[in-house]
């Protein structure tokens, strides 16, 4: 029973870890998302007298990815019956030119200040809607749920190192006693290492098991992402090959690295 | 009779500091069974530490086994150690392992196999009166039977000498003759080496033994 608390203690400061580390992997894949979308939706819309090449429209600026050009047509349909084809033609051919610009990715208010200014730097080029006031807003939203993420990552490394340093004393105060036992026996450095290498392994593997478990389950009652999906968001929640394998690395890697610190400052009593 | 501890002009000291043994000279026999007497905090217990490699000597020179302990490498040391066996006053046995495992312990770590292990371990337990807990932990025994388990520990490696830091110092009188009566039986039998800190020698020895009494940091042999 009290081998099994000894387990228990590290098993579960490990599982926080995972745990904490799978949610904020979960909360940057959703903002990456979010921020994917806000740059596949938006575009620049640019009205020229000349015709501008995509090559023209990408040397004005490195963000720019490709232009597209806005058929007339949605224009000309409402007052195609009142006109000859032959007047229709010849408007059509002295209507501007409309282009909507898409980006890279989605740039700050600076940004498209200088996108703009290079655009209507261009010759022809008569008037640029950057739909500036609601990009402001959502870029500034995007701009506090990074900043959310970064205060969570600050709090995650906050709460670990709490952890891993509450664990350390447990762990020396649990395996000196035996090790110090071993050395007067004249054990080696390696085997009086071995339990707690050991120990710290089996840990490692059963707390990964137990967050890959705890995972799956919540992605087969799927709550978190119907809420996601309800916000326009489509995220991998928990991927078993790639997170999983991201898990055991730094299960393995946290119980390891404390099980060294433990051999490193292992003295003999005296 | 060849000397298995030398001590010459030897001197110990905590941490460089306060000497506890100031420029001591004194050597025990091969076979012989000797007892460290002396006032509380006299050094007794520093002396037995720098036996086994606890503590380096300050000054002078200090050699268990035919090892030189001044400066020794963890390495020879670790290998001197296998061949002796400690009993400490509070046991120290690893509370998370069987009694079967503690014993085994010194075995392990000299690299018996597992059969040679095994039935050393089984004629231990048997000898100590222990065979049939030798599946629980320590915790579970008695003080008087958890020294027994250290004994079968000390003794299962046959060890050219045995160090007992008042070994009967937390039991009752029943429990501390069956630990004299092991070691006595280790020396006359095995032909071991034991040297023994107490404050009170046992009368009820059957065997002739060397008896040094430490005071001012010096150790003299009471004739």
């Amino acid at each position: 029973m009290k081998s099994f608390k000894n387990h228990l203690s590290l098993i579960m400061a490990i599982v926080t870890i995972l745990f904490s580390l799978q949610i904020f992997t979960i909360t940057e894949r959703a903002i990456d998302a979010y921020e994917r979308d806000l740059q596949e939706n938006y575009s620049i819309v640019v009205v020229s007298e000349k015709s501008i090449s995509n090559k023209s429209f990408q040397n004005m600026h490195p963000l720019i990815k490709k232009s597209e050009l806005i058929a007339a047509d949605h224009v000309l349909k409402n007052i195609k019956l009142q006109m000859k084809q032959t007047n229709i033609k010849l408007l059509k051919t002295a209507l501007p030119k409309f282009y909507r610009i898409h980006l890279s990715k989605f740039p700050s208010p600076d940004q498209i200040d200088a996108i703009s200014d290079a655009i209507k730097a261009h010759v022809g080029v008569t008037r640029v809607e950057s739909f500036e006031n609601s990009h402001n807003t959502t870029y500034k939203l995007l701009l506090l749920f990074k900043q959310v993420v970064l205060v969570l990552a600050v709090f995650i490394f906050i709460v670990t190192s709490l952890l891993m340093l509450k664990e350390m004393r447990i762990w020396q105060f649990q395996h000196t006693e035996r090790m110090s036992i071993m050395a007067l026996f004249g054990a080696p450095v390696w085997l009086r290492s071995a339990v707690l290498f050991r120990l710290a392994v089996i840990d490692a593997l059963l707390a990964t098991l137990i967050t890959c478990v705890a995972f799956l389950g919540m992605l087969n009652y799927g709550w978190i992402a119907s809420e996601l999906e309800v916000i326009g968001i489509n995220i991998t929640i928990f991927d078993l090959l790639n997170d999983g394998v991201s898990m055991l690395v730094l299960a393995l890697g946290l119980s390891i690295f404390l099980a060294t610190m433990i051999v490193l400052g292992h003295k003999e009593e005296v | 009779m060849d000397k298995v501890i030398y001590a010459h002009n030897l001197s110990l000291a905590y941490n460089d500091r306060e000497t506890i043994i100031n420029d001591t000279s004194f050597s025990i026999g091969s076979g012989s069974f000797v007892f460290i007497t002396g006032a509380s905090g006299s050094g007794k217990s520093t002396l037995l530490k720098s036996f086994y490699g606890a503590i380096a000597p300050q000054r002078g020179d200090l050699i268990v086994g035919g090892v030189e302990l001044n400066n020794i490498a963890p390495k020879k040391l670790n290998l001197l150690r296998r061949h002796l066996g400690i009993v400490f006053q509070n046991y120290r046995l690893v509370n998370e392992w069987t009694i079967e495992k503690n014993v085994m312990l010194p075995l392990i770590i000299s690299g018996y196999s597992k059969d040679v292990s095994t039935s050393q371990v089984e004629k231990l337990l048997r000898h100590v009166k222990l065979s049939h807990q030798s599946g629980k932990h320590p915790r579970e025994l008695s003080g008087g039977e958890q020294q027994r388990v250290a004994m079968a520990r000390a003794l299962s490696h046959n060890p050219i000498l045995i160090l007992a830091d008042e070994p009967t110092g937390n039991l009752d009188d029943y429990s501390s003759q069956v630990i004299w009566n092991l070691l006595q039986g280790a020396n006359l039998q095995l032909k071991t080496t034991v040297v023994v800190v107490t404050h009170n020698i046992p009368k009820t020895l059957n065997l002739e033994y060397k008896h040094f009494h430490l005071e001012n940091g010096v150790l003299n042999e009471v004739l």
